[in-house]
């Protein structure tokens, strides 16, 4: 039965998954509405399942649930369920409601979970694949548009790319190791003082890959490009679950199988943090429409978080989830105050277009503002205190110069993020957006008020975190 | 809990303020007004009573006896806890700062007559955030109240400034923040570092200051610190947001700055970067003091070759704050009584400056002194307080300022007599550009024909206040020196306990 309570979160949301396909193919009239709010429901029930399932190896290490995948799974389902809310009303104004939307985010959830559990480089591989079609057809989703298909293409061409080179570096590690399964590689890699020149490009092939997904730079050239194509419900969601799930893997993939070549890796993660916070600092400053903006901002988020990697230890683990569960919250409800952006119903993307905002809808103004304080790690709110542990970490590992670095890219960052509040609060003009649905108000309040009030009461998140964290280094005690 | 209810208190002011513009603009004005003067009561009388008899003992970290302390848990899995502890050197700085409060919100009556209620809730929250700095005694406690300062302070500048406030108030977040983030990296290398010698992870500063890092390592991380601190104070070559800030601040924000926030980073130095790292800070001094020497004579000869007369004060701030530096880093007990008198001084008389200026360019819609002249026939009563508070500032003996500068020069010379004399003639240049800004702005002839309607009773009676202030603190410094003189004994890395005049004369 151990294989059947571990496996139920995933089996419910896959079946549940196909539930909804069917009803949805052979339903004459539009069940989209329905079908969306079943899938935020669905998330919530497999979120309560999760807590359930017991720990567990099964299929001879295929599959791993753990505190660790636990803390990702709730994380990717939140973002998902947050990005599906902020959807209906986006996708009815601009004529893409379609019951594959929220069937394909579930799937992509499904090859999420199945990521963050997985075991073995194969089941790596499936996961992998199983999100990220689902993401490329998301992409496209506005079919009759161009700029959509276009961004479509662009990420499915360079994701493909990137898949080969993960599966290649797959295979240069099966290759130099023997086996596929995590505990055979680590086992493997152990006792070797250098690795062999074939399995370290294996691992940095890998880490290409994976690090295609997250954006990382120098990998992060689709970013800007899919995130301002991609309808904007898209994007809220491209902007937290995906990335959660595949940070999550690059944590387990790293610090599991590859972590006895840390001394190998640890330059090249270092290496990818500094040139994404760097990127994502000096890209964003010349962006005129404020997707392009969040896409740079996003990459810059990615090298912060690749600092606790680079760090290498638990406090490292701990902070970079940290930093993931903050940013998820922040990027939802930056999201939700981006699609509200619409005028007459179309919707509107220009940075300028906001100008005016706080004289107009004060709250609006108010909230995008504390995003973007929180963004650029303003104390007291919850961004800073992300930064906080990242930095701490850097510094207990002696990466000084990437702390430095991270210093200058924040310093940089603000200066963008200022802007954003400047065009609002002290531009004049008129916005004159169409009036903001419910579920993008309760999606932006409730990230609002977690982003301020994190203050007040910093230690849940920050035990749940550090229990995570343990469960990726059993053999440090608690 | 009272130290909590200090915090507390601006904190629901400004939150009180922020809507009350919607029933009358009035009403946030009265609301904070209310909120500084509760504010003040709570704090004036915790130097009475038992608070005198703790004052009079020699040392309150290594005795634990504190005015008023507050510890609570915050993030215990870092080891970080809500501690704040009141002593004599945070009293008077606290004290400073409400009372400058209270002078901005006056001072902002009339001035600020748009969006009334964000303005004061603006304000109190910076007030509050510059509290917080002179109570956390945790680390990062510390931290986060210095960067929550910046944010009011940037919507202050940034909507109620002048022509390029907007310009201005990013280059005062970026610079500030830039520095406090390195800050940052140096308290967090400081708790790992005492984690590693002891095995517990913590950001209290009283056990940090055990830790005492020394060698290369020691002076990278107080590096850090002393950076922050130098951007804020400011010093050469770090000025350089300053100028900028201060001629495009609205007179309220332009107070606050000098007079409170510019006397964070003199507190900084005096509790965080010194003490922590003894050996450092000694490694240091001759470059602080090299640098607080340059600062005197830099923003003096700046101030010299201004037209714009907020210009002239915010450069005179420089020189000023190069004193409170060289006093400082001189290690020396009388040096650093001094520096505590100048701080003071200086918040209320460049306040003052700061209030005679921001009065002008309301009258006279410019703050160009060629522009000027003759003031003193068409608005005598604030030429006569613009000409006391800028021969204040110059360091006229009797008045508060010579104090500091006097006993921060002796202080000096006892332990570097190069730099004393340096020092001492940059008094110069100092009274060459005082003298200066009173001749072209309130002497000569009338170059334009004016309205004149003068200081009115509120106005009169906030100078005759300030006013006041300044010449008590020149004729009678001993109370704020016998105050601050357990801190000082205890935060000097080499203790001359006979030097410490208030504890030698003080009974």
């Amino acid at each position: 039965m151990t294989i059947f309570d571990t496996m139920l979160p995933i089996l419910f949301l896959a079946l549940a998954a196909m539930i909804m396909l069917m009803s949805g193919v052979f339903s004459r009239r539009d069940h989209s509405f329905a079908i969306t709010g079943a899938a935020i429901v669905l998330f919530a029930i497999t979120a309560r399942l999760m807590f359930a399932a017991p720990d567990g190896t099964i299929f001879h290490g295929l599959f791993i649930t753990n505190d660790f995948t636990r803390f990702a799974d709730l994380l990717v389902l939140m973002g998902a369920a947050g990005a599906l809310s902020l959807s209906v009303a986006f996708n009815q104004r601009t004529g893409i409601t379609r019951f594959e939307y929220p069937v394909l985010i579930v799937f992509a959830v499904i090859g999420m979970v199945v990521l963050i559990s997985a075991g073995d480089l194969l089941t790596l591989y499936l996961g992998f694949e199983l999100m990220s079609l689902a993401l490329y057809v998301l992409a496209a989703f506005a079919r009759y548009n161009l700029r959509s298909s276009e961004a479509g293409l662009k990420y499915f061409i360079l994701g493909a790319l990137s898949s080969g080179i993960l599966l290649y570096g797959i295979s240069l590690v099966y290759g130099f190791s023997g086996t596929t399964e995590f505990t055979g590689i680590a086992r493997a890699f152990t006792g070797s003082a250098s690795a062999s020149l074939g399995s370290t490009i294996g691992i940095v092939f890998v880490l290409v890959g994976l690090g295609f997904k997250i954006s990382a730079a120098p990998f992060h050239m689709w970013t800007p490009d899919v995130y301002e194509g991609a309808p904007s419900s898209v994007t809220a969601f491209f902007a937290t679950a995906p990335k959660v799930a595949v940070f999550a893997l690059l944590l387990r993939v790293m610090l599991g199988p590859f972590a006895p070549l840390f001394a190998q890796w640890q330059d090249l993660v270092q290496i990818l943090a500094a040139a994404s916070m760097i990127i994502g600092a000096l890209g964003a400053i010349g962006q005129s429409n404020i997707k392009r903006l969040m896409a740079y901002s996003s990459i810059g988020h990615m090298g912060y978080a690749l600092m606790g990697l680079a760090a290498g230890s638990l406090i490292g683990v701990r902070a970079t989830l940290i930093y993931l569960a903050i940013y998820v919250v922040m990027s939802l409800g930056t999201f939700g105050c981006i699609i509200a952006m619409s005028r007459k119903g179309r919707p509107v993307e220009r940075i300028a277009d906001l100008a005016g905002m706080a004289s107009e809808d004060g709250r609006y103004a108010l909230v995008l503002a504390i995003m973007m304080w929180s963004m650029a790690g303003i104390p007291p709110l919850s961004g800073f205190f992300g930064k906080f542990y990242v930095f701490a970490a850097a510094i207990d590992a002696h990466l000084n110069v990437l702390a430095v670095i991270g210093i200058i890219t924040s310093v940089i960052a603000a200066f963008y993020y200022l802007r954003v509040i400047k065009v609002m609060y002290f531009d004049a003009g008129s916005p004159g957006f169409d009036k903001r649905t419910a579920g993008i108000n309760l999606v932006i309040g409730v990230s609002a008020i977690a982003t301020v009030l994190f203050v007040f009461y910093p230690s849940p998140l920050s035990t749940v975190s550090s229990l995570a964290a343990h469960a990726l280094f059993p053999s440090q005690g608690f | 809990m009272i130290l909590a209810w200090l915090l507390i208190i601006p904190l629901l002011g400004g939150l009180l303020a922020w809507p009350a513009d919607r029933i009358t603009p009035m009403l946030p004005r009265a609301i904070s007004l209310a909120t500084l003067l509760l504010e003040l009561g709570l704090i004036l009388p915790l130097v009475h009573g038992s608070g005198a008899a703790i004052l009079s003992a020699p040392s309150p970290i290594t005795s634990g006896r504190w005015l008023a302390t507050f510890d609570a848990s915050w993030i215990p899995t870092l080891g970080i806890s809500i501690r704040l502890d009141l002593d004599g050197l945070s009293w008077l700085l606290i004290v400073l700062t409400t009372i400058i409060g209270l002078f901005a919100v006056i001072v902002s009556w009339r001035e600020i007559d748009h969006s009334t209620g964000f303005f004061h809730a603006n304000l109190l929250w910076s007030l509050a955030g510059s509290i917080g700095v002179f109570l956390a005694l945790d680390l990062f406690l510390f931290f986060f109240f210095w960067e929550v300062m910046l944010v009011p302070m940037y919507f202050i500048i940034a909507i109620w400034g002048h022509e390029h406030r907007r310009r201005a108030a990013i280059k005062f977040f970026l610079f500030t923040q830039g520095s406090g983030l390195l800050m940052l990296l140096s308290i967090l290398a400081l708790a790992f570092l005492h984690q590693r010698q002891t095995g517990v992870l913590t950001f209290d500063y009283v056990t940090l200051l055990a830790s005492q890092p020394t060698g290369r390592l020691g002076t990278l991380i107080m590096l850090g610190f002393f950076i922050a601190f130098l951007v804020k104070l400011p010093s050469f070559p770090v000025h350089i947001w300053l100028p900028d800030t201060h001629t495009e601040a609205p007179t309220a924000g332009s107070v606050i700055l000098a007079s409170i926030l510019l006397k964070t980073a003199g507190y900084g130095l005096m509790r965080f970067a010194v003490p922590l790292f003894t050996a450092a800070a000694h490694h240091i001094a001759p470059i602080a003091m090299a640098l607080g020497t340059i600062s005197i004579f830099y923003g003096a000869i700046l101030a010299y070759g201004q037209s714009d007369l907020k210009k002239l004060v915010a450069y005179s701030s420089i020189s000023h704050m190069g004193f409170v530096l060289i006093g400082i880093y001189s290690f020396n007990a009388l040096a650093w009584q001094g520096a505590v008198i100048l701080m003071i001084a200086h918040g209320v008389s460049t306040g003052a400056l700061f209030i005679t200026v921001g009065s002008i360019q309301h009258r006279l819609h410019t703050r160009d002194l060629t522009r000027m002249g003759g003031l003193w026939t068409d608005l005598p009563r604030l030429s006569s307080f613009g000409t006391f508070f800028v021969v204040a500032s110059m360091g006229l003996p009797g008045l508060g300022n010579f104090v500091g500068e006097f006993l921060i020069l002796r202080g000096v010379y006892a332990v570097s007599p190069t730099i004393a004399i340096l020092a001492a003639i940059g008094l110069i240049p100092a009274a060459l550009y005082s003298l200066i800004a009173i001749q072209r702005a309130f002497h000569g002839e009338a170059n334009a024909k004016r309205g004149t309607h003068d200081f009115g009773t509120r106005e009169t009676a906030m100078m005759l206040a300030l006013g006041a202030a300044v010449i008590w603190l020149g004729i009678d410094p001993q109370p704020v020196l016998k105050i601050a003189a357990p801190s000082i004994a205890v935060l000097l890395p080499i203790t001359h306990a006979a030097a410490i005049p208030a504890t030698r004369r003080g009974t």
